[in-house]
């Protein structure tokens, strides 16, 4: 290595000090709530300034936050959701995809180009919400999964992957006499798999997240997901929160239960994220090549 | 008619994979052809009881109550201030970011950087606005830093002043780790040998960063510049549902919000169809114009 000037070490060391900064402040104010969590909420309304350790620790507020039944039938909503909702993501996109691969059909242009316009245009907020109101969807669960059965873009990843698969192995399968059917579900399906649970992934983290359209369209308190759940008691009514329990104690621990519902709400997708992020950036490329 | 004939043979001759894909054309066109259709009551005095065919034609009555309304030059500038606010502190971030770990050499630092800045992309918009409620509260903790240091405490979502702060500053912590990860990748692909070159012509590592590495990864911004530029009008809006207020509406009110509140919630169906319609037509537009400024500056563009 060659030698450094003296101007480079001390951009070299301002340089680091910079990025550790940006690093702690982005990592403390989790590591702020997660102690918060475990805080007894009395204290935890008079402390000041930044939190090194739990005060007073006790689950209080992890108590609250399941004894909460809206959390639950949220958790349980979400989970249905998304089950649900990717197993038909997968199958709607997995068939249109594999049908419009196929070389020589006159109507394949029109219809790539019927599923890619509705990328760039749509009707806007209101006339998809009263078509909606208009299909009767509205206070059902299914209307956060069949309004979202496909993604165009999730169905571009996956159409380009099935390109990529040699069509020789196609044409072996049908000399033994298997048709399309069986092609797509013996052959290209387990041959995509990489490509699928990126796309998977991608529809399921899109169904955990979306709070939009649960708000527009769920009315009944024991359908909303986790999302909308959480925006009631972190962001819309600190006071309905309070008026469930008597004031001032309530009031104390809605200070401890909002961090530990925080908690609740994102531990599991930071356990799960980081072996997942490789198919993140994986699913990008892909999409890149075409999208 | 041969052109018919040759169809239905076509259709026959594929019929498998028609009828696969059938239940996507069904999709689309339920949920995004039958909407656009829908539109056109933006154009109507539009009734639920008679339909959107039944209901009476206005012409542009609506975009004219829209253009001559008082609010309409305020939800079109917050929607163009934010933008341009996030685009213009949020867009370079990730890219400032990416060089500043390029210049790092210790690849554990570099590593754990990365890692720790990309996690809050992860953590749902509902809670990230729970931690900037908590955590710009009277009591939370960016007050108490702020009395710490002599100032006053203020709650911040409630006053207008700090809202595109929050919101801009909030999109930043929450992004720069993760949008730096695709300019951490062309930075990797450019070409070890031009700097080993330029070193020995006697560039220093600034001169280094303007010759190699910044045109090295030209294409890559100006790809993602026009990404972002494709959705000014758009900006988030769910976000800013969940962090405004009736107080903060003089900053934070920007057009999608604004369609939200008149349609869905005060039941102005053709009016807020309206308004959609105006802000997607801008939208489209710039994306068009940006990706042609684009082509001709650089030859690169999205299509």
């Amino acid at each position: 290595m060659n030698k450094r000037t003296l101007g480079e070490k001390i951009f070299d060391s301002c340089n680091i000090l910079f990025l550790l900064l940006l690093s702690f402040s982005t990592v403390y104010p989790l590591i702020h709530v997660a102690f918060a969590s475990f805080s007894d909420g009395n204290m935890l309304m008079t402390h000041f300034g930044f939190l090194f350790h739990p005060l007073n620790p006790t689950l209080d507020g992890y108590i609250a936050v399941f004894k909460n039944k809206f959390v639950l039938t949220g958790y349980r909503n979400t989970l249905f959701i998304i089950v649900v909702g990717v197993a038909l993501n997968l199958f709607m996109t997995a068939i249109s995809a594999y049908a419009l691969t196929r070389e020589g059909m006159m109507l394949k242009k029109p219809i790539l180009l019927f599923i890619i316009f509705t990328m760039y245009f749509s009707g806007g907020l209101i006339p998809g919400y009263l078509n909606i109101k208009s299909l009767g969807l509205i206070d059902n669960l299914f209307v956060l999964i069949i309004p979202a059965a496909m993604s165009a873009f999730n169905f571009l990843i996956l159409k380009t992957f099935f390109e990529s698969i040699p069509s020789s192995l196609e044409e072996s399968a049908r000399i033994d006499g298997a048709n399309e059917l069986v092609v797509l579900f013996r052959i290209i399906i387990p041959l995509s798999l990489p490509a699928m649970a990126v796309i998977a992934l991608y529809y399921g983290v899109a169904h955990w997240n979306s709070y939009f359209s649960a708000m527009l369209y769920i009315r009944t308190k024991s359908l909303y997901p986790l999302q909308l759940v959480l925006r009631e008691l972190l962001l819309t009514s600190e006071s309905n929160a309070m008026a469930t329990g008597d004031t001032g104690a309530a009031n104390n621990l809605y200070e401890t239960l909002k961090y530990a519902l925080i908690m609740v709400a994102t531990v599991p997708i930071l356990v799960v994220y980081p072996f997942l992020q490789r198919y993140f950036v994986k699913g990008a490329l892909i999409g890149a090549v075409k999208g | 008619m041969r052109f018919l004939s040759r169809l239905a043979k076509d259709l026959k001759k594929y019929r498998v994979y028609y009828m696969l894909a059938l239940p996507a054309i069904i999709y689309y066109f339920i949920f995004s052809y039958k909407p656009m259709y829908g539109a056109i009551i933006a154009f109507k005095d539009f009734k639920p009881m008679k339909g959107i065919w039944g209901s009476p034609w206005v012409g542009l009555e609506h975009f004219q109550t829209l253009f001559h309304s008082a609010f309409f030059w305020d939800i079109l500038l917050n929607t163009l201030k934010i933008s341009l606010y996030s685009i213009l502190f949020g867009f370079p971030a990730p890219i400032i970011l990416a060089l500043l770990l390029n210049e790092v050499r210790h690849t554990f630092v570099k590593r754990t950087v990365q890692s720790l800045t990309y996690i809050p992309h992860f953590i749902s918009l509902v809670v990230i606005c729970g931690l900037i409620k908590a955590f710009s509260g009277s009591d939370g903790l960016i007050n108490d830093l702020i009395a710490w240091f002599g100032g006053e405490r203020v709650s911040m979502l409630l006053w207008p002043e700090y809202f595109r702060t929050l919101y801009v500053s909030s999109g930043i912590w929450q992004e720069v780790g993760w949008g730096s990860i695709i300019y951490i990748a062309a930075l990797a692909a450019i070409d070890v040998e031009q700097y080993e070159a330029a070193r020995i012509d006697g560039a220093g590592r600034f001169k280094q960063l303007l010759h190699i590495t910044l045109p090295g990864i030209k294409t890559t911004i100006i790809i993602m510049l026009i990404l972002r530029l494709g959705h000014v009008m758009g900006v988030g809006y769910e976000k800013i549902i969940l962090l405004y207020n009736p107080n903060t509406y003089s900053t934070a009110d920007v057009i999608s919000t604004y369609v939200y509140r008149k349609g869905v919630l005060e039941f102005n169906y053709s009016f807020s169809a309206a308004v959609g319609i105006f802000n997607s037509v801008i939208d489209f537009t710039i994306l068009i114009l940006a990706n042609r400024l684009a082509k001709r500056w650089n030859e690169t563009s999205l299509w």
